[in-house]
This record gives structure tokens, C-alpha cells and sequence, in this order.
């Protein structure tokens, strides 16, 4: 009786300038995975509402959403993790279910980043580190993770090629995903001519081409017991494995800088409570909001060796062919980020790989799936196994 | 009779380009950074050292912190050169934000800009110093050792 399953997963498409509120984005997302597990609102004993609140204009969204998406007099509530904010859902919603304190919960993720003007935005942007230490000094998100590309590239050599060779792979598929905010294709020689805008320098290391774009977007994941999921689903997916971790903010907090430790605890314990090793995975879905980031999951995830990440990306390993596909929905960098929503897309594509739904998308036969979701620049971590 | 205003020490609101916290325990910090020393703080039960400084030690939970001064050469651990900058900050593009080890502790910050990009490596010796700013502010930048 133990087990929890995934019975209905959604997304709205990933776009920029959502014409809409957010009550009838987070609609969008909520109808398709109510639609898919094939039951009603009625159903649904809690929900959990997960975004960023900086991008929020309405205090409190998860009152104003439970109302819209016919949720009330259910309990509901607001959960923050950042960019992971959609997969802490899933474990609160997994411990709630677990507890047997309900049966059947929707993880609702949304963040509609043009709801504040540009100035807004980049007044945010500026708040995104340790306001009292680091932010004084002019610090942005981008500048973080091209720390963590520098570092890595003066370790093992990796190269502002390899980076590029992962937005190309996450554009080969972002082509064939109708919900993703970018579907052009990118090459290689995009990165070296001057002339592309894929080119052009954000915070060195990283180019245009190495980060993801930001996007309006909602998601939605409902999980129930074994008993309930049975019976209301006749595909459903289980959870196998949670992990979840955190890490000092501040970089002078940390100890490692050519990958994050969130990412390699959250995996360890992911993996151990599963049962599984690395080798294990079919399908995955990691957190590439720059493409350096989809080279350190590999060797966080224990994909690749430390430093050897790179050979993934270069022998295309990580393609849909590949031994370990990754990203086959083209990633954060070709669907867009909208931070809060972005944990329930991942999910939701591991989800239709593993019931063998994703479409041209689809890895062959999956069995086993992992998603990994980093919130911040590795301030929380959180990495979930799936299994049919 | 006019109600007495009370005092805030906000000396904290002086530190970096734009500062976006006013108050802390810690707020001392500023008033060396104008005697030109940057300085962290050390349990002295734990003997723990703090950079960036706090005032309260979460292994001991006690507050008995003795200052410390950031001195002698970090290695510079990673770094990045910015060509965009958050709201406050675009005037000073580009500029490159970094970290020094200096074994004990680690000191977030900026790259003095009288270095040249050819001059910036990985691994090289670093010193922290103080710098003032146009009203009445202070920052402290990484130069060469
Ligand atoms: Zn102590």
C-alpha cells in the first residue's frame, strides 16, 4: 500500500507575453492534467501552488487559483524553492499522500515573468543573490553559473564548443516540441560568428546561445496513493525515488565549483531510495537553464565521470539514440524557464516518455526515468525518479 | 513636547554600488571598511572564522565573535566578466565578479578594474583592499598580490 503514483501531468505552452491572467495561465496546465488522469477538480483533495513570488503581482496566488480551478474548500498553499519550486511540490505532495493525510494532490507550478515590466525585472534580477554580500557588487544569475563554467573549464578543459554542442541538441528537439517558446534550430558556427545574436557575450564564459530565455508558463502534476491511482488510472507512474538538498548561498559558502553539491546529494539519495544506479536510467530531463549546467548534471547525476561530462555532449550519447537521453523536450534553454512551472514540465515529459507518449520525442521503450531540478545557482536541489 | 526620533544605525547602507540592506548586527563592518580594513569575525568558543562576518555562530549559538582582519593573498578560486548589469550597476559595465580562497575562508567580490583581462588567471595570488566610492561609499575590489 505503500506506493505513490502520477496519474495526470500538464503544461500550457511556454511563451513570451502570455496574453492572460495568471489565474487563467495556471488554468491551462491544471485542465490539461486533470483532462489527462481522466477526473475532476471534486477529485483533488489539496493543492500546492509553486512559483517565485518576485514575479507575482497577486499576494497569496494559491486562494485566487483554488477558486478558479474549482479547488476550494480544499486545502491549499504556496510553496517557494525557486527554479525547483514544481519538484519541492512533488515531494510535499508525495509526503502528504504518504502520510495518508490525503489522497489525490495537485502540485499546480506557474510563473508569469511578464507580469512586471522589463525595469521591474532586471530591479529584481539584481536581488537574486545574498542581498546583504554579494549583490552590492552588481551580481545576476547569469554570472553564477559562468563562475561555475570558468571553473570548470580551467579543471577539465572543457570548452566554450562543448557548451554550444548542448544548446544544439536541446534546439534539435525544442524543433519537435509544439510547447516550446524557441523552436529555430541553432548550429555550432552560430557561436563563432559575430553576426548571430547566439554570439553574443552575457557574462564570460557565457554567450547568448549558453542561456535559457525566460517565459510565461504553467504546469501541473496530481499524485495519488496506490489504491486511488489504480483505480482512477490505468497508466500510471510511480515515484521510486526523492532526493532534496540545499547549499549556502553566498559562494564563499561553498567548497566545490565545477559542479554542485545539491545536485550530487540529492542524486545520491534519489538513487539510494530507489534502488537504482545511474546506469539504471532510460530517460532523464536536467535542469539546463545555461548549457554548463546540463554538463554538470551529467557527472552530478553519475552519468559521466567528473570532467568527462563534456564527451556525453561530444559523442551524443545524451541525443535520443543515445545511451542516456536527456533532455528529448529540447530543456529548459528551447521550452523557456518560467521558473515555477518548470519542475512540472520536467516531469511531465518523463511522465509521457515513461507511458510512451511523447511523440516524436519518444526514447525507445523507457523503463526507468529521472528528473533534475536545481533552484537558484544550486541553492536547492531536488532530483526524483520515476518508473512505470 | 516632541516625541524623541530614535536612532537606527544604518551604517550598513553605505556598502557596495547600490546597498539594499540598512541594518545588521554586523555593522561595524563599515566603519573598519573606512579605516580601510576588510574584516570578517571568529567565534572565539569555536574558533570558527566568518567571512562574510556574522554575528552569530550557529555551531556554539552564542554571539562572543572577535573581528578579524582579511589580510595576505587568496587564490582568485572562478570569476566572470559581466556585460549585462541589474538596475544601478550599468554604469560600471563591464566588470568582473570573483571569488578568492584564502584557506580559512572565502571572500566574494570584484576585480579591481585597473586589471587587464590577459592579466586574469585562475589560480593566482590576490589581495582584497578597500575602495572608496562617490557619496560616501565603500566597496572592496581584488588586486594583484
Ligand atoms: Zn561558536
Amino acid at each position: 500500500m505503500g506506493k505513490i503514483g502520477i496519474i495526470g501531468v500538464g503544461q500550457s505552452a511556454f511563451v513570451r507575453g502570455y496574453p492572460g491572467s495568471i489565474r487563467e495561465l495556471a488554468f491551462e496546465g491544471f485542465k490539461e492534467a486533470v483532462k489527462d488522469a481522466q477526473i475532476s477538480a471534486n477529485d483533488i483533495d489539496a493543492s500546492i501552488v509553486c512559483s517565485a513570488p518576485e514575479y507575482d503581482k497577486q499576494r497569496s496566488p494559491s486562494g485566487i487559483f483554488a477558486e478558479y480551478l474549482g479547488l476550494i474548500p480544499q486545502p491549499t498553499f504556496y510553496l517557494e524553492s525557486l527554479c525547483s519550486s514544481s519538484s519541492m511540490g512533488l515531494r510535499m505532495a508525495y509526503s502528504l499522500v504518504k502520510a495518508g493525510l490525503h489522497d489525490v494532490v495537485a502540485v499546480i507550478g506557474f510563473q508569469k515573468m511578464s507580469e512586471i515590466s522589463s525595469a521591474e525585472s532586471q530591479e529584481r534580477m539584481g536581488r537574486g543573490a545574498d542581498i546583504q554580500w554579494e549583490s552590492p557588487f552588481g551580481t545576476m544569475m547569469p554570472a553564477y553559473y559562468a563562475m561555475y563554467a570558468r571553473a570548470h573549464m580551467e579543471k577539465y578543459g572543457t570548452t566554450p564548443e562543448d557548451l554550444a554542442l548542448v544548446r544544439v541538441k536541446a534546439a534539435t528537439y525544442g524543433q519537435i516540441n509544439e510547447k516550446a517558446v524557441y523552436r529555430k534550430p541553432v548550429t555550432l558556427e552560430m557561436f563563432t560568428d559575430p553576426e548571430s545574436p547566439m554570439a553574443g557575450p552575457v557574462s564570460s564564459p557565457l554567450r547568448v546561445g549558453d542561456c535559457c530565455a525566460n517565459a510565461d508558463g504553467s504546469s501541473c502534476v496530481i499524485v495519488a496513493n496506490e489504491e486511488k491511482a489504480k483505480a482512477m488510472s490505468d497508466k500510471p507512474v510511480w515515484i521510486l525515488g526523492l532526493g532534496a538538498a540545499s547549499n549556502s548561498v553566498n559562494l564563499a559558502g561553498r567548497d566545490l565549483f565545477t559542479g554542485l553539491r545539491v545536485a550530487e546529494l540529492a542524486a545520491q539519495q534519489a538513487y539510494k531510495m530507489a534502488g537504482i544506479g545511474p546506469k539504471d536510467v532510460d530517460v532523464a530531463e536536467v535542469h539546463d537553464c545555461f548549457t554548463i549546467a546540463e554538463i554538470m548534471a551529467y557527472e552530478n547525476l553519475g552519468f559521466a565521470a567528473p570532467g568527462e561530462g563534456k564527451e556525453l555532449i561530444k559523442s551524443k550519447e545524451t541525443y535520443k539514440e543515445g545511451s542516456i537521453p536527456v533532455n528529448i523536450d529540447g530543456g529548459l534553454l528551447s521550452k523557456g524557464h518560467p521558473i515555477g512551472a518548470t519542475g512540472g514540465s520536467q516531469i511531465r515529459t518523463v511522465v509521457l516518455q515513461l507511458r510512451g507518449e511523447a511523440g516524436e520525442m519518444q526514447v525507445k521503450d523507457p523503463e526507468i526515468g529521472l528528473v533534475h531540478n536545481i533552484g537558484g545557482v544550486g541553492i536547492y536541489g531536488n532530483v526524483t525518479i520515476l518508473g512505470r | 513636547m516632541a516625541k524623541k526620533k530614535r536612532e537606527i544605525d544604518d551604517r550598513f547602507k553605505r556598502f557596495g554600488i547600490v546597498s539594499f540592506t540598512a541594518t545588521t548586527k554586523v555593522n561595524d563592518f563599515v566603519s573598519y571598511l573606512e579605516q580601510g580594513k576588510v574584516m570578517g569575525t571568529r567565534c572565539k568558543k569555536c574558533d570558527i572564522m566568518f567571512f562574510p562576518p556574522r554575528a552569530d555562530c550557529y555551531q556554539c549559538l552564542g554571539g562572543d565573535m572577535e573581528w578579524f582582519e582579511v589580510s595576505g593573498t587568496g587564490k582568485l578560486v572562478t570569476y566572470s566578466k559581466l556585460q549585462y548589469a541589474p538596475v544601478g550597476f550599468e554604469q560600471d559595465l563591464p566588470y568582473c565578479i570573483a571569488l578568492l580562497d584564502y584557506g580559512d575562508y572565502k571572500v566574494f567580490g570584484r576585480i579591481d578594474k585597473e586589471i587587464g583581462d590577459d592579466e586574469i588567471k585562475v589560480g593566482m595570488d590576490m589581495k582584497t583592499e578597500v575602495r572608496q566610492l562617490p557619496e560616501d561609499r565603500l566597496i572592496y575590489v581584488f588586486t594583484k598580490a
